[in-house]
């Protein structure tokens, strides 16, 4: 079950190397003709496509991009011809930073928030719950993070209302800088595990075992904490990391809004100029931490779940 | 014959009434995003009346401030924002539709085939959608607008195809209870062609879930389209669209102004509306309770 699980997301991850690059081989015109522009003369062209190998069939191409990849070399910018890999690791390491801030606020506080929703079942909190996580579960990003910049910073001024970060800055200052962008992820990825976090707590408390427990006499409080919850970490633990698969995704909007120099903006100034080789490397790192946060999320599932771990 | 007609009307009236009664018995939620939802198809239906000027006329200076003139100001162009969200109702929104009815049909179309035929063909075409769905949505459509160039109609059909997928999974696992039944069975031995088993039997048993998607699929088209258009990859000036028009007029917020977050608001109550909408949709097909 496992391994199975595994040997699936990692051919998953395999097809998925597939389509971006089959997808942009499939262009008319190629990298050569892209770069030398209006300069191109078909000697020249040539000339490029033997230098950057673009003569070789397509399978060659593939297994030596592919090859690249695995040792972290993303080739060359068609925009301003520099090396993909000196920009990529402090944009990756920025976007990261910023998912992990919003996610260690987020985590935490959705998952008290679900278990007071659960506990206090039906009542004013619980409703008004229900009715605040629907709506920003449905509120585009922007509008989130536009609201928050207009309270938080022009009106108040707490917070610098752009986040631009650079080499030098220091750790809290980086902190500073992301704070604003990562409670807007907070807001909107929070809804989600709030939710997911009452119905597991809900769905368990329907048990027999929990009907004994508050038969015989315990407090509520205790029941939930001590008889239901140790058996819903499962489900919440899978959505934990299904919501910070979310969050790399979310991160691009909030960091135009932003101009947070992270790997969103990137990929969007890429696909402006349809500067391929970066869009694919972006692409690639987005979608192959989306289906590794996801194959971590079933995997842990499984792994918490004896009756997941020893089929009949 | 004259019989049946009256028949026909008192039937109908009948509906009418039933259908008034339903909505008048509806929670506060549901009549609230029933209202909304008349109100945004009324303007796109009647923009060009309930607009004041031209969908990309230019009338004043750049950014001009609320006045009784321009309602809500003007944009980075000199054009009225009012008239902007109002032509924005029908654009943003219809791409949204057309785009959600496109992915319907084919994703529905192939995942009711899938459970029907079963076979290789469920197989194969389970396969490719699995792949495509470990693709986050908005990456997906990202890397294929970039290989397809940015247009309106590269825009549907890439938004379209990556929803069908989605919707595939819903279809195929909806009708595969029904195909188990012995009515299909039935049908199957009485001789009927395929077409007429899909739309005879199949469709109407399965027409309730598959409403219900149907109003969240179109949230999440019209989020993630209103997104790429905020992003500058999704449809175009000069045309009317509430996510570019946040992009357009987003300097203003830093000097104090709401007019970035209208635009934002209409996406915002619409996906709200139709929420409440599916919500109260859903708790009257299913019958479940949240009381145990």
């Amino acid at each position: 079950m496992l391994l199975q699980r595994i040997l699936l997301g990692l051919l998953t991850l395999f097809a998925i190397t597939l389509i971006i690059f089959l997808g942009v081989s499939m262009l008319p015109g190629d990298a050569a003709e892209a770069i030398l522009g209006q300069a191109a003369t078909p000697e020249t062209v040539a000339a490029l496509r033997k230098q950057l190998g673009l003569d070789l069939p397509a399978h060659t191409r593939y297994l030596t991009w592919l090859g690249n990849i695995l040792q972290g070399d993303f080739g060359v910018s068609i925009g301003n011809g520099r090396e993909i890999n000196e920009v990529l690791g402090t944009r990756l390491y920025n976007t990261i930073f910023l998912a992990a801030f919003a996610a260690c606020i987020a985590v935490p506080l959705a998952v008290i928030l679900g278990i007071l929703a659960a506990l206090y079942r039906n009542s004013f909190y619980d409703r008004s719950v229900n009715i605040v996580t629907l709506s920003s579960i449905s509120t585009p990003e922007f509008f989130v993070a536009y609201i928050l910049l207009l309270l938080v910073s022009v009106k108040a001024g707490w917070l610098p209302s752009l986040s631009n970060v650079r080499v030098d800055t220091t750790f809290a200052e980086h902190l500073e800088k992301t704070l604003l962008p990562a409670l807007v992820l907070t807001l909107v990825s929070m809804a989600h595990m709030m939710r997911m976090t009452r119905a597991a707590l809900i769905n368990l408390l329907s048990n027999a075992y929990i009907e004994m427990a508050t038969l015989k006499g315990l407090k509520r409080f205790r029941v939930i904490i001590h008889h239901a919850l140790p058996n819903a970490w499962a489900p919440i633990v899978n959505v934990i990391v299904l919501n910070l698969a979310y969050l790399i995704v979310g991160v691009i909007v909030v960091e135009v809004v932003f101009v947070y120099p992270g790997l969103g903006q990137y990929l969007v100034d890429a696909v402006q100029r349809r500067d391929m080789p970066v869009v694919q490397a972006c692409c690639l790192i987005f979608a192959a931490t989306y289906v590794l946060l996801n194959l971590i999320a079933d995997v842990l599932s499984i792994l918490t779940n004896p009756r997941l771990l020893h089929p009949k | 014959m004259r019989l049946i007609t009256a028949d026909k009307i008192s039937l109908s009236a009948d509906r009418l009434s039933r259908a008034y009664q339903l909505l008048t018995e509806a929670p506060l939620s549901a009549k609230f995003g029933i209202i909304v939802i008349a109100v945004y198809i009324f303007v796109a239906l009647f923009a060009p009346w309930v607009a004041p000027f031209g969908e990309s006329e230019i009338v004043g200076r750049k950014f001009q401030p609320w006045d009784d003139q321009f309602f809500l100001g003007t944009d980075h162009l000199g054009r009225d924002m009012l008239t902007r969200i109002v032509f924005g109702a029908r654009n943003t929104v219809g791409i949204a539709l057309l785009t959600t009815i496109l992915a319907f049909v084919l994703g529905g179309v192939l995942g009711i085939l899938a459970a029907v035929v079963g076979g290789w063909v469920d197989q194969l075409l389970s396969r490719i959608v699995d792949v495509f769905m470990a693709i986050p949505a908005l990456i997906f459509a990202m890397l294929l607008l970039s290989i397809f160039g940015t247009s309106i109609v590269n825009l549907i059909v890439i938004m379209s195809v990556i929803d069908a997928t989605r919707i595939f999974r819903i279809a195929r696992a909806v009708s595969m209870n029904v195909v188990v039944m012995d009515y299909i069975e039935a049908a199957r031995v009485r001789g009927e062609k395929l077409p007429w088993i899909i739309v005879q039997e199949i469709l109407p048993n399965i027409s309730a879930p598959l409403a219900a998607e149907f109003g969240l699929r179109f949230c999440f088209v019209f989020l993630t389209i209103s997104a790429l258009s905020f992003l500058g990859l999704g449809i175009q000036p000069p045309i009317a669209d509430w996510g570019s028009m946040v992009r357009q007029t987003a300097v203003l917020i830093t000097f104090d102004d709401y007019t970035p977050l209208i635009p934002a608001a209409a996406i915002a109550l619409l996906t709200v509306a139709v929420n409440f909408v599916i919500d109260w949709f859903l708790h009257k097909t299913s019958g479940l309770k949240d009381e145990h």
